[in-house]
């Protein structure tokens, strides 16, 4: 089942018809129906009956049953189900510590967790700002991957010239340097095993006729800093006591997190690139803050990426209704924005020519509810969404939750088939 | 309280507007160089956080708010609190017990601390006893503790199953008609609600205050 695969005729004209509809949606077009996504992270473990642990290590397997539900449920895409589950190899080889996952830190059956922390103190914005390599490298990556550690005994690069290179090579020969060194080269040889399961992974799928709903990730300058340097309070506290300077990193992230992300997007080839939304939603800033602080640099990289010609796909998590007439400034059919709970009749109306839509059946109820309620929420979308015009790529809020009995998934698909062909 | 002077105003309105390098000072000196009562101090630093809940209720405010003010109570409470001389009563009576926890396998905890710091400065006592707890601790700390209200927390979906168990095992134990049972996070609805149990649920610490409060009330009406 892992082998790679050659497209049939057949294969590559479903390929062809499913992407159409996507991109149809982004290029807010009228496809021929209404198209429906598979994203799952630890769902997959449930459907395919193995542990959440054994999800993250077992890479067969893991294909095996990504590859099953595809084909089962013939979504119109689906999401990369494999690097988002299993990197526990890979994880473990780099000592990353700011997710516990099972087997490391939560149960063998449940879904990794992130660890918010503070990575960065507050007294550090300087050193991050006035050098962001030399930061990493003595700082923030030996804090949050233990391979890392040897690192903070590199030299401070820039200024070394002429001799004071010669001896500033030294730190290389420490052990504990050398040590990194050893750790991060094992590591990287797991990700490279890795990553070719994940694109073994993608070529059959995309051989047998579907495609991937998106390529690359990426990350809001925003909550690149609240999530993984300073902290949820941290960063809280910083809107007051430290402005100027987070307004400074803010605008210097969305710059090297453009560049990068384009990078990653170039590598998989996809032009798709989602983008998971911590922050923006209503209940955790004013209006105010999130036009002075959150938007500006996410809007920034968001044009960034459209000039390189790329589709940004942020989902949008929580609550964002009040968000939605500031968000809608990007140039149309240019976007696709995922909504969790902000709810999708009102984002229609407000984004409808601007973006194609994404989502978002409650998981309350595609965990607790009947494969019926699921009929009526999918009946809901299209009679007020897709049947009105909006551009509407049907999803869970946030995937399938970990939980959701497969009939629920089964009455999603099929509703879709029934009330948008 | 007896009528405020232009200081002690100027202390209120400094915390309650966010000016905390102009109000941490001005509370430092009121504490260390005029002596003032501790109690006093800190009774002045609730009014403030009063303004600060009324505020948030009312949009103008957000959770960085609640966390810088809870952060300037707490760094207020550091000098005032070792200058408190311990006498009958000095303690305000609490509006009733709260015991909060993150349920078993989620390890979240920002909307819980935000809803324990709410509860606090609106009066009421509160017991944290932090995340992935498991159903027996609950019960543990119920028969110890004995709350008014059980606050549940959650923010992965898995957290429906474990506060439906919670709840089912507070039944068990023969203690749900004791305690008022409220639920808040990420995902949580009305069809959690009924799926887990809980008396109510809530989708901001202000709920959960105004949960708290109802019952506290409908308590001591009855």
């Amino acid at each position: 089942m892992n082998a790679p695969l050659t497209q049939t005729p057949d294969a590559k004209a479903a390929y062809d018809a499913r992407w159409s509809r996507i991109m149809d949606c982004v290029n807010l077009k009228q496809p021929d129906r209404m198209p429906a996504v598979l994203y799952a992270t630890f769902w997959l473990a449930k459907y395919g009956g193995i542990s959440c642990k054994e999800l993250m290590y077992d890479y067969d397997k893991t294909k095996a049953i990504a590859e099953r539900a595809v084909l089962e449920f013939e979504p119109d895409a689906c999401g990369l189900m494999v690097l988002a589950t299993a990197a526990g190899p890979s994880l473990e080889a780099i000592g990353f510590k700011q997710l516990q996952w099972p087997g490391h830190g939560v149960g063998d059956n449940q879904p990794f967790q992130y660890l918010d922390r503070e990575y960065m103190k507050p007294e550090e914005y300087d050193d991050f700002l006035f050098d962001p390599t030399g930061f990493y490298l003595q700082k923030y990556l030996p804090r949050v991957a233990s391979a890392f550690e040897g690192l903070d005994q590199l030299p401070v690069f820039p200024g070394l010239h002429y001799f004071r290179l010669i001896s500033g090579i030294r730190a290389f020969a420490k052990p504990a340097v050398r040590e990194s060194f050893e750790k991060l080269v094992k590591a990287a040889e797991e990700v490279e095993r890795f990553s070719a399961h994940v694109d073994a992974w993608i070529q059959r799928i995309n051989a047998l006729g579907y495609p991937l709903v998106s390529g690359a990730t990426a990350v809001s300058p925003y909550d690149f800093i609240a999530d993984y340097f300073r902290g949820a309070t941290g960063m809280m506290k910083d809107l007051y006591r430290n402005r100027e300077k987070l307004l400074q990193l803010l605008d210097k992230a969305s710059v090297f997190l453009t560049r990068m992300t384009i990078a990653n997007a170039k590598a998989y080839n996809h032009p798709i690139i989602m983008i998971p939304i911590h922050w923006a939603p209503d209940a955790f800033m004013s209006q105010k803050q999130f036009q002075d602080f959150w938007w500006p640099p996410f809007r920034k990289m968001m044009i960034g990426l459209i000039d390189a010609g790329f589709v940004p796909m942020p989902l949008w998590e929580a609550d964002c209704t009040k968000r939605l007439e500031i968000i809608k400034d990007v140039p149309p059919g240019k976007c696709i924005y995922w909504f969790e709970r902000t709810d999708m009749v009102k984002a229609f109306e407000v984004l409808g020519d601007v973006v194609a839509l994404r989502g978002n059946l409650s998981p309350s109820m595609m965990t607790t509810g009947k494969p019926e309620e699921v009929d009526a929420a999918v009946k809901h979308l299209v009679d007020h969404v897709w049947n009105k015009g909006g551009k509407l790529i049907l999803d869970c809020a946030f995937g399938l939750p970990d939980e959701t009995p497969v009939e629920n998934v089964r009455a999603m698909f099929d509703a879709a088939r029934k009330y948008a062909s | 309280m007896s009528e405020l002077n232009e200081r002690e105003r100027q202390l209120i309105e400094w915390l309650a507007d966010m000016r905390e390098d102009d109000a941490l000072p001005l509370a430092k000196k009121m504490l260390l160089e005029d002596g003032i009562d501790p109690l006093h101090v800190l009774g002045l630093c609730r009014q403030a956080m009063d303004i600060v809940g009324k505020r948030f209720e009312e949009g103008e405010y957000f959770l960085p708010e609640l966390v810088l003010a809870g952060e300037m109570l707490e760094l207020v409470g550091a000098i005032a609190k070792p200058l408190i001389k311990l006498g009958p009563g000095g303690e305000a009576k609490k509006l009733g017990k709260v015991l909060i926890g993150t349920v078993h396998g989620d390890l979240h905890d920002i909307g819980k601390n935000i809803v324990s710091f709410m509860l606090d400065i609106n009066g009421f006592e509160v017991k944290d006893i932090g995340v992935d707890v498991p159903v027996k601790t609950f019960i543990e700390v119920i028969n110890d503790y004995q709350p008014d209200v059980v606050g549940l927390s959650g923010f992965l979906t898995l957290a429906f199953d474990s506060m439906k168990e919670t709840i089912a095992a507070i039944d068990n134990a023969g203690l749900r008609n004791k305690v008022h049972i409220m639920i808040g996070g990420g995902q949580i609805d009305e069809t959690v609600r009924s799926y887990t149990g809980a008396d109510a649920f809530g989708v901001n610490a202000v709920e959960a205050v105004n949960l708290c409060r109802g019952w506290m009330t409908a308590g001591a009406a009855a």
